[in-house]
């Protein structure tokens, strides 16, 4: 039978320590949607994504109430619109009419945020794809719930430097359609490099062309939790250390398995995947910067950051695997600067800088987070940005991702306001140099060879 | 059976275990175990109870009890056992 000890230790995680459930994810497919017809396409999204989600907002505060757990955000995915629109649209402006049918989708049934406005060109792109990115800057501007990504390269097929040239543009176009909004279009963009089918967290998610007709997925959080846990062994050595984090990990995932599987039979829909991640909000007390500050370092950024990260998203892995049978998406740590208090003191107290940022996205999930930078960055410096984290994750068969916010009429020591879950951030430095001749060859870069590894 | 978990967390009065077990009386709600301590006059009590002859659904026990929480002066919630099931036990 349940101690009051163990109840007393979950109801604290829940109620002093953040414990959510930061996302229900239901994954959408619209390939039976596609018509050559524009406003047939339309009709036809409109239709199934209100049929199949309808239930979603309500099942979800069902959910909360049986077990006294929030969860944040519920949420929709659908299959890359490049795929589903390809028929229809013939200028990029018809494809930015989808994202506003997609954005009525989203107010109707209720979710915060439907991703999947999304292009997969990691080796190269047909005309529908490079339609759907340029008109990435028209549809997000226009719209306020839907999410873009474009995953632009992979392990197996190397990086589409066309493209990663062309979204540079498109950042800064995007950057500046929001100008008057602190280029916060640029907030609801990223960019991946081995993008996960399965990604149930915002911008990234979309329904990958791999999955069922509907299916859901769960993304657990708990920084906050891991942090207290951490308290009781400051001065322990690292076998208790990593013990302990993978035991709380262990924990936390439980919950988000157990949320999943209601959801699924709830719902009537498969269940796919938990990402076992921990996602930080601007809330204090839900920050990954907390728990590697808890470990042993005075703010992210000291030497040691690279090591303590690593470690911590193994552990975190570790204890998740054994919690759930299906675990994906992006399952890791997430180091975003404009959602974590941490990360955003570090960066104002000068602890951490791009460069640091960088060599901690080698060792965790996902990469280039809600980063803001001078808004009069060139559209070349950030495809040379894009193009670095995208080799981070071929080389290393892991998914990188970047999202930069180029604030428009900001420069450093000035901070952007995304409010909410998006919070705030500093603008930070970006290296001066140019590597305009370097992006703009064109091409693409060969795939790795998988030997050889050093 | 439908097992609940229910916590009742505030400062110590007189007839807190009385009126909690009241209501659940009046609900035909079975209690299988309580545990309960005071430390420092804060109490704290933990339950588990047996909900399936009751004809009301969690989200109308949760609204209640909170009503009888606030009556009181003390913060109950109700949850569905398998949350500390699923965390707890392998």
């Amino acid at each position: 039978m349940i101690t009051r000890f163990e109840v007393d230790e979950t109801n604290k995680m829940i109620r002093q320590e953040n414990l959510d459930v930061r996302t229900i994810t239901l994954g959408i497919s619209l390939l039976d949607c596609i018509s050559d017809d524009l406003e047939k396409l339309k009709e036809n999204i409109r239709t199934k994504i209100c049929a199949k989600a309808e239930r979603l907002v309500e099942t979800g505060r069902e959910i909360e109430g049986l077990y006294g757990i929030p969860i944040v955000n519920k949420r929709i995915s659908v299959t890359p619109i490049a795929l589903v629109g390809g028929a229809a649209c013939r200028t990029p402006d018809d494809f930015a009419e989808i994202a506003v049918v997609l954005d009525e989708c989203a107010k109707t049934v209720g979710v915060n945020f439907i991703g999947g406005y999304s292009a997969l060109v990691s080796k190269s792109m047909t005309p529908a794809d490079e339609m759907l990115i340029r008109s990435i800057p028209k549809a997000l501007a226009s719209t306020e719930r839907v999410c873009s990504s474009v995953n632009v390269g992979s392990t197996k097929t190397g990086i589409n430097m066309d493209a990663v040239m062309l979204i540079g543009q498109i950042i800064k176009e995007a950057a500046w359609e929001t100008r008057e909004h602190d280029s916060m279009a640029c907030a609801k963009f990223v960019v991946f490099c081995n993008a996960p089918d399965d990604n149930p967290f915002m911008a990234g998610a979309f329904h990958g062309v791999t999955e069922g007709d509907t299916v859901i997925n769960v993304g657990v959080s708990g920084p906050g939790v891991v942090k207290a846990a951490l308290e009781h062994c400051r001065d322990a050595n690292f076998e208790v250390l990593c013990e302990t984090i993978k035991k709380t990990a262990f924990k936390i995932t439980r919950v988000g398995q157990l949320v999943a599987q209601e959801a699924s039979k709830k719902l009537g829909v498969p269940f796919g995947i938990v990402d076992l991640s921990l996602a930080p909000t601007p809330a204090v007390g839900d920050s990954v910067a907390d728990i590697l500050k808890e470990i042993g370092l005075e703010h992210p950024g000291a030497p040691g950051t690279t090591a303590a990260l690593a470690l911590l998203n193994d552990q975190v892995k570790k204890g998740g695997v054994m919690a759930s049978s299906y675990v994906g998406g992006l399952s890791g740590a997430f180091i975003p600067v404009s959602e974590d208090q941490g990360m955003i003191e570090a960066v104002l107290t000068g602890a951490l800088t791009l460069e640091k940022l960088e060599a901690m996205t080698c060792v965790c999930s996902v990469g280039l987070d809600m980063i803001a930078i001078p808004g009069d960055t060139s559209a070349a410096t950030i495809s040379g940005i894009i193009a670095d984290e995208m080799a981070i994750g071929m080389i290393n068969q892991k998914t990188t991702a970047v999202r930069l916010i180029p604030a428009i009429g900001k420069d450093v020591g000035d901070s952007v306001e995304f409010g909410g879950l998006l919070g705030h951030a500093p603008i930070m430095p970006v290296n001066k140099f140019s590597c305009e001749r370097f992006v703009g060859r064109g091409g693409r870069i060969p795939a790795p060879v998988h030997s050889f590894k050093n | 059976m439908q097992k609940t978990i229910i916590t009742v967390v505030g400062k110590d009065t007189v007839g807190i275990i009385a009126r909690v077990c009241t209501y659940l009386a009046s609900n035909n709600i079975n209690i299988l175990d309580i545990s309960q301590t005071i430390v420092d006059g804060f109490f704290n009590m933990m339950m588990i109870t047996d909900t399936e002859g009751c004809s009301k659904d969690l989200a109308k026990l949760r609204h209640e009890l909170h009503q009888v929480g606030q009556e009181i002066g003390v913060n109950i919630h109700i949850q569905h056992e398998e949350i500390f099931e699923m965390m707890h036990r392998i």
